[in-house]
């Protein structure tokens, strides 16, 4: 089942990307095209380079070979207007990754002031309507380290959103949350999917997977095994490898 | 009987002399000290963590050569005896500098003892400061600084918004520790006549010879401005915490 959404242009578009740490390559050849309103999962073993992916899509790791372009702009550009890119391109992390120092508020008003330098009234009004979006009314002045993990996720979700991306990159941004506060996670990400937002995530929930995603990639050792739409890639599998990937974590 | 009247007596009585407590002359170059080990200790303080933040900064610099001249400066001035830097800048340094006509007329040197001895000792606690910041700054999570990265900070951006904030909070109590150590390193200007506390009690005691009563009383005045300090510190500490992070 897809969220059936209207499903644009093509807003990232991977060409034969190639990523090297000194003489360790771990991407090889990755061919990816992500249309405006379409949610993609990447599924894989760890370390097989699925982190990296996400972190070359918004210039946080450069390419070693071949080309990504988010909206038409060239990523792997050595001229690259980082902030235009990232105004772009928003991103979650496993880690939530939160600023420790500033209130759940202050977390989602920071960047739309520091670095688009929009007005703090309006920037605060947007902020305390994203933060009712991911369900955290009443939180607002929290410090993260008084917020659950389930909690401090989605403020990280509302505060990418306060960019205003195009598109939204997560990182198992699940991994290290216990079942219950999960799935208060999932209904965000999901929630943005249906209402049309660019996803492209990393995860091992293959059952929200199976519900979200238009399209899933299978990687193992930087390589794409395969690709397809949920229903076939994670049901019929023709690869070996994604079978014994799936088998391991179904 | 009021302060002066009894110290007065004290003196005339006992033997037992501090003068600086009824004498007005002693009592204002007393005062004139302390107001310059303040004026000293204050200027330093500002001065140090501010070269301690430029030079953390410079520390990450993507260019080699600026992060060598902020190593280089950090290891030279962690590394001598900061007598002998004040030393080094009063008596070697000062002397190449050209020097300005005085409102008498006369030749003065570009930069009194005192502002060399405010160059020397925010040099040499900066230094450390470097450091302490520096510790800060890596106890702070890379995947913190990739965040603001993502959100589209730029690295200066990143290290004014977040990095340093959060590194300042890590490493409040080295810095305490290390801004005490420069108010008493202040002492050492008395070295190049900068007529701080030490200056001018040993003045006083060299004309009173009351040697060991200024000595208390220099000890006392001592523990009281670093007692302001660190509580003034402690109070900085008590309004950047923030609920669930660190301790
Ligand atoms: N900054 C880096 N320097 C060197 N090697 C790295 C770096 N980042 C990731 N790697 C290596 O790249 C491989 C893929 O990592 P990653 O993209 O994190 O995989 P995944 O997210 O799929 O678990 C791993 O072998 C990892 O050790
Ligand atoms: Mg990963």
């Amino acid at each position: 089942m897809t969220t059936g959404h209207h499903i644009g242009r093509p807003i990232v578009v991977i060409e034969g990307v190639e990523k090297a740490f000194g003489a360790v390559t771990v991407l090889r050849d990755i061919n990816m095209t992500v249309s405006t309103g379409e949610t993609v999962c990447i599924i894989g073993p760890s370390g097989s380079g699925k982190s990296t992916l996400l972190r070359c899509i918004n210039a946080l790791a450069p390419v070693t070979k071949g080309s990504i372009t988010v909206d038409g702009q060239q990523v792997n550009d050595p001229k690259l207007d980082k902030l235009a890119l990232r105004r772009k391109v928003g991103m979650v992390f496993q880690q939530y990754n939160l600023f420790a120092h500033k209130t759940a508020l202050q977390n989602v008003m920071m960047a739309p002031i520091h670095v688009l330098g929009q007005q703090r009234a309006e920037v605060e009004e947007r902020a305390r309507r994203l933060l009712a979006k991911v369900r955290l009314t009443g939180k607002e002045n929290s410090y993260p380290g008084e917020l659950s993990g389930g909690q401090q996720q989605r403020v990280a979700i509302a505060r990418s959103l306060a960019m205003n991306p195009s598109v939204m990159l997560f990182d198992e941004v699940t991994a290290a949350l216990d079942p219950e506060t999960k799935k208060e996670v999932l209904v965000t990400i999901r929630e943005l999917a249906g209402e049309g937002m660019t996803c492209i995530l990393v995860t091992h929930e293959m059952g929200f997977a199976r519900e979200v995603a238009d399209h899933v990639y299978f990687t193992d050792g930087g390589l794409i095994v395969e690709d397809g739409p949920p229903a076939d890639l994670l049901c019929a599998p023709r690869h070996e490898r994604t079978r014994a990937f799936l088998d391991q974590v179904l | 009987m009021d302060v002066a009247q009894f110290f007065s007596w004290l003196n005339d009585a006992h033997g037992i002399n501090f003068s600086i407590f009824y004498d007005p002359f002693d009592r204002d170059r007393f005062l004139a000290g302390l107001w310059t080990t303040v004026a000293l200790s204050v200027i330093c303080i500002l001065a140090s963590i501010a070269l301690g933040i430029v030079g953390a900064w410079a520390q990450g610099a993507k260019s080699a050569v600026v992060r060598a001249v902020a190593q280089g400066y950090v290891q030279v001035f962690r590394n001598t005896p900061p007598l002998v830097q004040l030393a080094f800048f009063y008596f070697a340094f000062a002397t190449l500098l050209p020097t300005v006509r005085d409102s008498f007329g006369g030749q003065a040197p570009l930069i009194s003892s005192f502002g060399w001895a405010v160059i020397s000792f925010s040099l040499f606690a900066g230094a450390f400061n470097v450091e302490i910041f520096r510790s800060g700054i890596e106890a702070v999570p890379q995947s913190t600084i990739e965040a603001a990265e993502a959100l589209g900070y730029t690295r200066l951006g990143a290290y004014r918004h977040v990095i340093l904030p959060l590194a300042i909070r890590v490493c409040l109590p080295a810095l305490n520790n290390n801004l005490v150590n420069l108010v008493k390193t202040t002492t050492l200007a008395y070295a190049i006549g900068v007529p701080e506390l030490l200056y001018a009690a040993a003045q006083i005691w060299s004309e009173v010879l009351n040697v060991r009563e200024m000595m208390n009383v220099l000890l006392v005045t001592y523990i009281a401005l670093v007692a302001l300090l660190v509580a003034a510190m402690n109070k900085w500490e008590r309004m950047m915490r923030v609920p669930g992070f660190g301790q």
